[in-house]
């Protein structure tokens, strides 16, 4: 066992300003094997990689390679190249206006004897290397003339075609049809019997189970596991990443009640975007809270921006009140009466330089249109009523929204589109990252709001949380709707339903 | 191995700005025959007159291939103008020395612009602006007179100025009193054409000027692959700065003078040369030959609005200004074909 392995970690520990990136992780990759990195957001996947590869230095802690002497520590992809670590990542890292052949060989060009780029000779050595993927291109084309799955598979042709020992490849599927995934995993079975060592960043469980020999699972920045795929089952795998074990699973009951009886407001039939989300149907009713579950990437969100129009569907129809809904921007969506709380606060919906009061208004006043403004004293009067109401936390309603809690930037943000008096209010991950007891506020106002006749589309990462707020469940796997749980609202069934599979 | 090329939209650009020289220089033959646009000498002089700005556009095209940008350029032509001036004129200095002495000004000057830029990661245009202003006012620091170069001064360089390389006589004219006008060109002629292949080559087939297009294309992903970003930067803008001491000697040849107000707005020139050949602003696309072809629809304008006579010389600047905006927003326009297509 021992002689087998390649890259060994122990103990390494990276700190952000204010955060603890890695504490104590270790990873081990073996010769020959392809090895699932597992976890979910913010587990630290990335971040020990990046210290594997040279991107970041790490705080503490010790990388071995066979054959390299003494502990390992790369500053940057150079070095990390230079010993036979390539990475693959998730964007792809080449040059779109250069050739395919280019983005092959830039660095490491063939040479005529007077010293000038041999472009015959890097055609013919691109195209070589292509065949060998059984990918027929034209070389000499630029690279943005390619799909992003070509280019992918282009990066991935670079990093092969380097003497490398160790192939790291961080989510390189999420741009891939299935198709392309094949031709992927036949490349990489193709690499692993030649002895190299693969560590494969994925979301989606089926590739796990299909090409991985070894998972190693993390979770919030520590080594939670290291096992062989036949003996971690999938729901085992699931409880391990989301932490959680079936002895503790306290059944929680269900407090709300499921309105099965009122009228149907949003009806989803065949809805898809390329790329992201798979057609999908989907009904809400009023007053309804619904949650859309899944893991990270599963197309939880995906989902919702489909339904708001955030991307475009391609497919199928959107019906509200029994209209159908043609919506080409989210301008036409706010209009019908939905609101949309997105993930990313920070960069989809906190403007930090605008007061809490304009914050809260926006929304509203985008509906209305830019030439009709909202009376000063009607504006003050609503962004009161929310601080009230939300019970937000802010000196006066003229502060810079920059400057207060996450948890009650989070509130205005809700405020913004309670403001609107949504039908439909979209929340997506909307107490990630806020105290226990904002938390608890923001569910408790959820199903207020229901209460009154709205309904709620609800996203989030905590299952618990979901089991105590929503009446039914959509499950998401891999850029698919799944199925739907409307009773028996348990963590197993939904952890069950999660990972899918026979077990 | 011969592979058919597609023609992409980057080449149909360069096709267009060629096109459009050749129609415009017909327009000019037809519309001014009698005024002599037809003659071999006036097409030559478009080179003559424009052999700094082409060297000049050659190494911005290198800058802007980075994404950067270079506006120190024109002032940078006028101090080295002023000192080829104030040296071989006031001084006495002997000429070659004078003229490396340009030349490793010009290295250093784009060292500096290059490390604070490469380096230190500050803005291409905020960094080549203080160069600006530092070469400008060096410019006048040296002496604030327009001062000229005599035969008498410097006659080595005075015969370089004025020395006629001749093409064969049966491309003349017989002029209205019988003589035959060889057509000819000036030794800037030469080294302008010269530093246009050098730098073709360059960008072609040596590691630096894929690199340099690597960086345009995308910085993380030169990074990412094993590409010294900071250092191929630095060496771009000492290249423009050394190109831009080649183009003001040349430039200086043509005026045999140097004065504070010298060429002013050059480095505008350059830009619109270089984005009229197809070069994008936001780096990673260029054509060298493409932005000689620039100068020289630059250069036809010119010269069409001084042969009419009549028309105010800003009207040049207008036809430029409309070219500008038909070439960016023909690159928009193909860009965004390009996108809806993937």
């Amino acid at each position: 066992m021992e002689n087998d392995e390649l890259i060994t970690m122990r103990d390494i520990t990276k700190t952000f300003p204010g955060v603890i990136a890695l504490d104590h992780a270790q990873l081990t990759l073996r010769k020959g094997e392809i090895h699932a990195l597992m976890g979910e957001n913010g587990a630290g996947k990335s971040t020990i990689i990046k210290c594997l590869t040279g991107v970041y230095d790490r705080d503490s802690g010790e990388v071995h390679m066979e054959g390299v002497e003494g502990n390992i520590n790369c500053h940057s992809t150079e070095d990390a190249q230079k010993i036979g670590i390539a990475t693959v990542y998730q964007e792809v890292n080449l040059c779109p206006n250069l050739t395919v052949a280019e983005n092959l060989f830039i660095g490491r060009e063939p040479r005529t004897k007077a010293g000038f780029i041999d472009w015959k000779q890097m055609n013919r050595n691109a195209k070589k290397v292509m065949d060998g993927l059984e990918i027929s291109i034209d070389v000499t084309q630029t690279l943005e003339n390619y799909s992003i799955a070509i280019q992918q598979m282009v990066a991935i042709a670079r990093a092969v075609d380097r003497d490398c020992r160790a192939l790291i490849l961080d989510e390189p599927t999420s741009s891939l049809d299935d198709k392309e995934v094949e031709k992927l995993f036949r490349v990489m079975r193709q690499l692993r019997d030649k002895g190299v060592g693969i560590i494969f960043v994925t979301h989606f469980l089926e590739q796990v189970y299909e090409v991985c020999d070894r998972i190693t699972v993390m979770r919030n920045g520590a080594f939670v596991g290291e096992y062989t795929v036949a003996e971690l089952p999938r729901v085992k795998l699931v409880a391990a990443m989301l932490g959680k074990d079936f002895d503790d699973l306290a059944a929680i009951k269900n407090e709300t009640m499921a309105s099965a009886d009122g009228e149907v407001l949003l009806v989803c039939d065949g809805m898809s975007h390329k790329g992201t989300i798979k057609p999908f149907n989907f009904k809400i009713r009023k007053g309804e809270v619904v949650g859309i579950t899944g893991l990270l990437g599963s197309g939880r969100s995906e989902m919702v921006r489909c339904i708001y129009g955030a991307d475009k569907s391609q497919s199928g129809k959107e019906t509200m009140k029994g209209e159908e809904l043609k919506i080409k921007a989210p301008i036409d969506s706010i209009r019908k009466g939905m609101g949309y709380l997105p993930d990313d606060r920070k960069a989809d919906g906190c403007i930090g330089d605008l007061s809490v009061r304009e914050n809260i208004i926006l929304a509203l006043q985008a509906r209305q249109g830019m030439f009709h403004t909202i009376p000063r004293a009607k504006q003050n009067e609503i962004a009161d009523e929310f601080i009230r109401e939300l019970s937000i936390k802010t000196p006066s309603r003229e502060t810079a929204l920059k400057q207060l809690s996450g948890g009650n930037q989070q509130k205005v943000i809700i405020a913004r589109w309670l403001a609107t008096h949504p039908d439909l209010l979209i929340l997506d991950e909307p107490t990630r990252g806020i105290d226990i007891g904002t938390k608890t506020e923001i569910q408790k106002m959820i199903l207020k709001l229901a209460g009154e006749g709205m309904s709620v589309i609800f996203i989030s990462s905590e299952i618990e949380e979901m089991l105590r707020t929503c009446s039914r469940m959509c499950v998401m796997r891999d850029g698919e709707k799944v199925g739907e749980i409307d009773h028996e609202l348990t963590q197993e069934n939904v952890m069950k339903a999660i990972a899918g599979g026979d077990n | 191995m011969k592979t058919k090329k597609k023609i992409n939209s980057n080449n149909l650009l360069i096709m267009i700005t060629i096109i459009m020289f050749i129609v415009m220089y017909a327009i000019g033959c037809f519309v001014y025959a009698g005024k002599g646009f037809a003659h071999v000498q006036t097409f030559l002089n478009l080179f003559i007159t424009n052999a700094g700005l082409i060297c000049v556009a050659c190494g911005m095209t290198c800058v802007m291939l980075t994404g950067g940008i270079d506006i120190s350029v024109g002032s940078l032509i006028a101090m080295d103008c002023m000192i080829l001036a104030h040296g071989m004129g006031v001084q006495g200095w002997p000429c070659i020395p004078t003229i490396i002495l340009i030349l490793v000004i010009g290295v250093i000057f784009g060292l500096v612009q290059g490390f604070l830029i490469g380096y230190l990661n500050i803005q291409p245009f905020i960094t080549t602006m203080a160069g600006m202003f530092f070469a400008r006012g060096m410019t006048a620091v040296i002496c604030t007179d327009q001062l000229s170069i005599t035969q008498e001064q410097n006659a080595l360089f005075y015969s370089w100025a004025n020395a006629k390389i001749y093409l064969p006589a049966f491309l003349g004219y017989t002029n209205n009193k019988g003589k035959v006008m060889t057509p000819y060109v000036r030794p800037t002629v030469i080294i302008a054409l010269l530093v246009v292949v050098v730098i073709f080559i360059v960008l072609k087939y040596t590691k630096f000027g894929r690199s340099i297009y690597a960086v345009g294309g995308n910085e993380t992903s030169a990074t990412m692959m094993g590409l010294n970003v900071k250092r191929t930067k630095l060496f771009a803008y000492i290249l423009s700065s050394f190109l831009c001491s080649i183009g003001g000697i040349c430039y200086c040849l043509n005026t045999m003078s140097g004065s504070v107000q010298q060429a002013k707005g050059f480095e505008m020139d350059a830009i619109a040369s270089s984005v009229i050949g197809g070069t994008r602003l936001t780096g990673g696309v260029v054509n060298v030959i493409g932005s000689r072809f620039g100068v020289m629809i630059n250069g036809t304008i010119n010269t069409l609005v001084t042969t009419n006579g009549k028309l105010l010389s800003s009207w040049a600047n207008i036809a430029t200004a409309a070219l500008l905006c038909f070439f960016i927003i023909l690159q928009s326009v193909f860009a965004y074909f390009k996108n809806r297509n993937n």
